[in-house]
């Protein structure tokens, strides 16, 4: 009994110390006597994309090594909800690798404010991109940009279109059409009407309240007003965002207040739920996983022939780390970032994430492309959260979440949420 | 015979140095790592950040006086402190009569396999709590989980709910996993102390008349009333330090609506930031601060209140 016991309890504390509890740490690059010379110099990422790490190590990584041979790149993804803290750690630690992946607006100023994140304006490329691609990363006076734009995320709507077609239904224009649509995919009870949880709060506002938003707000006119103390979360145009999440209630999965990301994302994928609110870079990983075809559609307008607004959110840039020891390898790095090259590889490897810079290019995925050409039909603007709103306490963002899941779930009413949000906004944001 | 030297009758003792070689590297490795970062947070909770950067600045204990009254950081601090103490009870109320339950149990020298018993009962607690959060979370899945097929399986079905995500039980829920990850403490605890109590006694009693029942409570529970006190204070501890259950099932925000909060994921949320909200370490310091104080007075009242008055039941 006693050696048997022993056993089973080494293999289960094996067992526990095996689990990955940790994401792979960035090593600080060794450093290099002259990289000048031939030798070979190593840049490290840091990034809380820690699901492209295929697409970096066998596409862009290569792409790049065939220009420049000597300069090897190392992508060293955290995970997502930890990239900020971890991050942070490691640039006061002095541990932080060459290349910092960005995250728009504040938390990237901070850093640069901070004296983490080197300038780049004088970067050869950067005049690639337009100003509104570049302002997610630009110091409040429009002078000194600190990360190279990479890429904005667009949001919508995924629909199983074999669901869609086996129902006899066409893709809705308009909000009554969307609620027809899930009324008789819910009649019908083959598949989940919409596939989404307020489980993880973020989606509810993400996927939910800034997706179908900026067709209410008039997306950047909306935004900006909201900036500039123009327009309130109480205003009818912000309240009619809630109610109409509420109205989404019987449509979402059972027991939706405790299904997860991932579990949304599963039951879409695996064809039991007809229409998933997206965010333009589930795409890949869908492609990957759903044996259906899938189309999309925008979010829809309340009459049909309205002009249609998107979100398209500036999202992910890279920057350079003040410290870095191999300042001029990481600049020739982020030199061919801005390039036409760089534009078309890393928006077709990762479909989904759509290019900020002037290039024209074109996509081969053909769901991304749905997405993509309603950068022509409809106007862009980006989460009204992000810029400048969320920098103060309570934290705005945070705060959308945390009622957009309750609206939804039915435990708050839609004017009890735009109060308490412009409440907490107006407790330190003076316009 | 001649006699060893006789340090205690040449009058003057020599200074013991062996206790200082002994005990210098636990003393150094302790203030390093402990006591100089545990002071050096508290004098930060005494300033405050500047919002971009910049040193900070002494404010005194304006930092405490927001905690507890500021309408923006009062009903977050409050809800945490509130859903600790609930935690806190719903473990000493479940888990110290299991684990005593458990411990009477395998404790009992006729039972068959109670060491396989004993030893089932502990595995939980060896397990990593991101392991028993993931676990449970696919349990308890609305989509997924058993936990409504089993419930359907006994025509109970219409009971199942979406534990997690509604805001009246989802901490209940939480603090009753963390309940079944480590009952195997203080069953260990407990079924120690009873295998310690002499036989003797015991038989005494029973010569004696007494039903197992009346040795339980008469005899044998008294015994290990200092047993419980410990497990409650190292209950109490564990809790109000608790933070990754709830970071690996609810993330950060502690959902639905903060009702899962506890003063660690406060803590974490407050010192860390969250998402597009950038931490505030002196912030973060404060409510530290304000966790290390609710520790050391529970831990303070356990010391005067309780284990003055039990002492007297000691072996």
């Amino acid at each position: 009994m006693r050696p048997l016991l022993a056993l089973l309890l080494i293999a289960v504390l094996l067992l526990t110390g095996c689990t990955p509890a940790t994401a792979p740490t960035a090593k600080p690059a060794e450093p290099t006597k002259a990289a000048t010379s031939g030798e070979t110099v190593t840049l490290t990422i840091e990034s809380w994309r820690n699901d492209d790490l295929t697409i970096w190590q066998d596409k862009i990584i290569p792409a790049f090594n065939a220009k420049y041979p000597n300069i090897k790149v190392v992508f060293a993804p955290s995970a997502p909800t930890e990239y900020n803290a971890a991050l942070n750690a490691k640039l006061e630690g002095g541990t932080a690798g060459d290349l910092i992946t960005c995250r728009p607006f504040d938390v990237s100023l901070g850093l640069y404010n901070k004296g983490y994140l080197a300038s780049l304006s004088d970067l050869p490329g950067m005049d690639n991109f337009s100003a509104v691609a570049k302002s997610a990363w630009i110091t409040d006076d429009g002078k000194n940009a600190f990360c190279v734009p990479m890429a904005s995320v667009i949001h919508g709507f995924i629909y199983n279109a074999d669901a869609f077609k086996e129902l006899g239904l066409s893709t809705p224009k308009t909000e009554a059409q969307l609620i027809a649509a899930l009324e008789a995919i819910k009649k019908d009870g083959r598949y989940a009407p919409l596939a989404m949880g307020t489980a993880d709060q973020w989606e509810a506002a993400t996927m939910g309240f800034q997706n179908i938003g900026p067709n209410y707000w008039k997306g950047e006119d909306g935004r900006l007003a909201l900036i500039a103390g123009k327009a309130k979360f109480t205003d009818a145009d912000y309240v009619n965002v809630w109610n109409t999440l509420a109205a989404w209630k019987p449509y979402m999965p059972q027991g939706f207040e405790a299904v997860k990301y991932p579990d949304s994302q599963n039951l879409f994928t695996l064809g039991k739920a007809a229409i998933y609110p997206a965010g333009s870079w589930e795409i890949s990983l869908f492609n990957t996983q759903a044996k259906f075809k899938m189309g999309a559609f925008s979010p829809p307008t309340k009459n049909e022939g309205d002009t249609c607004y998107i979100s398209d959110h500036t999202d992910i840039a890279l920057g350079m780390n003040a410290k870095s020891a191999h300042a001029a390898e990481a600049r020739t790095f982020l030199e061919w970032m801005t390039t036409a090259e760089f534009a078309e590889l890393y928006s077709n490897a990762l479909p989904g994430f759509f290019t900020l810079s002037n290039h024209k290019i074109a996509l081969t995925d053909p769901l991304a492309q749905e997405f993509l050409n309603w950068r022509g039909t409809c106007k862009s603007t980006i989460r009204n959260s992000y810029q400048i709103l969320s920098r103060g306490e309570p934290n705005l963002e945070n705060e959308l979440w945390n009622v957009s899941a309750q609206v939804i779930a039915g435990t708050l009413t839609p004017d009890a949420a735009a109060k308490r949000i412009q409440d907490g906004l107006e407790k330190w944001y003076k316009p | 015979m001649p006699s060893p030297p006789d340090i205690h009758r040449s009058g003057r003792k020599p200074f013991p140095t062996y206790l200082v070689v002994f005990l210098a590297p636990a003393t150094v490795l302790y203030t390093l790592f402990m006591v100089y970062p545990l002071l050096d947070s508290l004098r930060l909770s005494l300033f405050s950040t500047p919002t971009q950067g910049g040193p900070e600045l002494f404010v005194g204990l304006r930092n405490f006086v927001a905690l507890l009254t500021d309408d923006l950081w009062a009903p977050r601090f409050w809800g945490a402190l509130k859903n600790n103490f609930i935690f806190f009870a719903v473990h000493t109320l479940v888990q110290n009569p299991v684990g005593l339950l458990l411990a009477a149990l395998v404790s009992n020298p006729r039972r068959r396999g109670a060491g396989v018993y004993r030893t089932l009962f502990f595995m939980p607690t060896m397990l990593s709590v991101v392991i028993i959060g993931f676990s449970w979370q696919l349990i308890l899945n609305p989509l997924w989980g058993i936990a409504s097929g089993a419930l359907h399986a006994v025509g109970l079905g219409a009971l199942y709910q979406p534990w997690l995500g509604h805001a009246g039980s989802a901490l209940i829920v939480l603090a009753l996993i963390s309940v079944w990850q480590f009952v195997g403490i203080p069953m260990m605890l407990f079924y120690a102390a009873l295998i310690g109590i002499p036989e003797e006694w015991v038989e005494a009693a029973r010569v004696d008349g007494a039903s197992s029942w009346s040795i339980f409570w008469r005899i044998k529970f008294p015994l290990i009333l200092p047993t419980v006190g410990t497990v409650t204070v190292l209950t109490y501890v564990g809790n109000f330090n608790a933070f990754d259950l709830i970071y690996a099932v609810q993330g950060a925000l502690a959902g639905p609506n903060f009702s899962t909060d506890l003063m660690g994921t406060f803590f974490y949320r407050t010192f860390f930031g969250f998402q597009l909200q950038l931490g505030s370490p002196t912030m973060g310091a404060t409510v530290a601060t304000m966790m290390f104080l609710i520790i050391l007075v529970g831990v303070l009242l356990y010391l005067f209140a309780w284990q003055r008055r039990v002492q007297s039941y000691e072996l």
